[in-house]
């Protein structure tokens, strides 16, 4: 039976008084303590912004460096003229396996582009961030590139985007006007239909 | 008469209002240093009209939050001792600051001389260390009026951890008091303004560096702080105030930044020349390289009373730091540490200093 010996090192008579183990940390906890001090005076004199003074993320002033393929709040691109680049194709509706969208598309006046949607909502309470939607879509028209993580609400109505807030990913609850010039379910005037393809450009699809 | 009235309690008041604010403080500091140490910010956000001054007002904050906080007395308790404990463990705290000297004597006018110290006291040293031990009627009491197993253990800890250390602690300074042959505190501070070969100041850690470690470990384990903080042991092991709640909590934890900031008082009267600046007479500045800088009396007072403070205030950070930097010691070792480390260890100094006494003593 092959037995291994574990030789434990033997404390020196300096480690048994404690003092010079004492004094080892305390150099390590005083290093940082004036490293800090001194970083966190020379950034209120605006010198040394490069190295930071500590590993604290001041939350809602600071977020933290996100990843470019992190998943965050949905937008839906659009075209030149500030049509969605979505034709209403429901494949995103379809892939959704939190069946959080919502898509009504309605007729487009160009005959090269045969739908677009005239509502899209998306239920953020529901929705799984999978990325499928992106995924599947084969116009690029969403993508969930916007860095927006504090999607926290106080209602589950507050929750469910609609295509306001998804065209313009600054927006947040409540939304009081209505900047969209095409015609769309406008929540703001009740579901009613608002806007008009006037004016769009459309030769620059 | 009316006039020394009116002197003493602007004194006590003095010294109350600093001591006091300093304990406050200590809880911004506490925050504010072991986030440097650990890379941290530490607490931050609390304002008023929007101005933070870097965390500052936590500490009112705390202040409020301690004193609107529902008093819970468990229903089995003694009420009157309950309620008594946290009052004798501030209270003892505060009255030893009365033999502390935080200046040389202020001479005004037509020959009216004020000792920069609340009582002058020939037992100053003895008057303190009494008021210190008595802290532990506080501790033992808020653990056996509670009326909770785990209350009673705390309190069991603390006072044995106290009395243990106390007996290093003594023994520690009787070879300070040897050196310097009194136990005024005042005296003992004037008799280290003597210099050695002009060059070196006559401190106490000169004459006394063994018992000034010696103090310092076993002084701090009086605090009952990290790394001597098993009576508490907030988190892990339950100390003695687990019964307790509002501000008979906060005075518990006010006890221990007061006892921090009278270990400090004491380490710089008896160590480190309490209002000394180093070659500063009472006349002014002789410096050994043969220069003079002659101080009026008002500024060479105002002096000793800043270099007192800034060694208070420099032995608080150093235990702030201590306290952040090592691990609790297991009640074994602290035993261990206490018993069979400094307790021996300050016999032997006392022993090494008298004979050193009684052979060289002359030439000292």
């Amino acid at each position: 039976m092959a037995v291994k010996v574990v030789r434990r090192p033997e404390l020196t008579f300096w480690e048994k008084t404690y003092l010079p183990q004492i004094m080892s940390g305390l150099k390590i906890t005083s290093a940082h303590f004036f490293r800090n001090l001194f970083l966190h005076i020379a950034h209120l004199l605006g010198r040394f912004k490069h190295l930071r003074a500590s590993a604290t993320i001041q939350y809602p002033e600071e977020l933290r460096p996100l990843m470019s393929r992190f998943r965050s709040r949905h937008r839906l691109t659009v075209r030149e003229d500030g049509s969605p680049r979505c034709v209403g194709c429901m494949l995103c509706e379809t892939v959704c396996p939190a069946k959080c969208i919502t898509i009504v598309p309605g007729e487009h006046p160009d005959p090269n582009v045969e739908k677009y949607p005239v509502r899209f909502d998306i239920d953020l309470g529901v929705c799984v961030y999978c990325g499928y939607c992106v995924e599947v879509c084969p116009e690029d028209a969403i993508r969930m590139d916007t860095g927006i993580l504090d999607l926290a609400a106080y209602s589950r109505e507050a929750m469910q985007l609609d295509i306001h807030e998804l065209m313009d990913p600054k927006l947040r609850k409540p939304v009081s006007d209505c900047s969209l010039n095409f015609p769309h379910k406008c929540e703001i005037t009740g579901g009613e239909l608002r806007g008009t393809w006037d004016g769009i450009d459309r030769s620059k699809g | 008469m009316m006039e020394d009235l009116v002197i003493k309690l602007a004194l006590a008041g003095v010294v109350l209002f600093g001591v006091l604010n300093l304990a406050g403080l200590h809880t911004w500091v506490e925050r504010k240093q072991s986030a440097l140490i650990q890379d941290r910010i530490g607490a931050n956000r609390a304002d008023i009209f929007g101005f933070r001054l870097l965390g500052l007002f936590h500490a009112l904050a705390d202040a409020v939050k301690m004193f609107t906080k529902e008093d819970i007395v468990p229903a089995r308790a003694d009420k009157t001792l309950h309620a008594l404990a946290p009052f004798f463990s501030v209270f003892f705290a505060l009255v030893a600051f009365a033999a502390i000297p935080f200046g040389d004597r202020l001479i005004l006018g037509e020959g009216r001389v004020i000792e920069l110290q609340v009582a002058k006291l020939d037992v100053a040293l003895l008057y303190v260390f009494a008021m210190l031990s008595l802290g532990v009627y506080g501790v033992i009491l808020a653990g056996f009026a509670s009326r909770n197993n785990y209350a009673i253990l705390g309190g069991l800890r603390a006072a044995a951890q106290m009395i243990s250390y106390e007996i290093a602690l003594g023994i520690a300074i009787i070879g300070v008091i040897m050196v310097y042959g009194t136990m005024d505190l005042a005296e003992l501070v004037r008799a280290q303004g003597r210099m050695i070969g002009g060059w070196i100041p006559f401190w106490g850690i000169v004459a006394q560096p063994v018992a000034f470690i010696v103090f310092v470990t076993a002084a701090l384990a009086e605090t009952k702080r990290v790394p001597f903080d098993l009576p508490e042991g907030e988190s892990e092991i339950i100390g003695y105030f687990v019964e307790y709640s509002g501000m008979k909590f906060g005075m518990f934890f006010l006890t221990d930044f007061l006892e921090t900031i009278m270990v400090a008082c004491l380490a710089t009267t008896l160590f480190f020349g309490g209002w000394q600046v180093p070659f500063l007479m009472p006349d002014g500045f002789h410096f050994p390289w043969g220069g003079e800088l002659l101080v009026p009396h008002l500024v060479y007072v105002l002096l000793g009373v800043a270099s007192f403070s800034i060694k208070v205030l420099s032995f608080c950070w150093l235990f702030m730091q201590i306290r952040w930097t090592l691990p609790r010691f297991r009640y074994d070792q602290l035993m261990k540490l206490g018993w069979r480390g400094l307790f021996p260890i300050s016999v032997v100094n006392v022993a090494v200093t008298a004979v050193v006494l009684l052979f060289f003593g002359e030439t000292l």
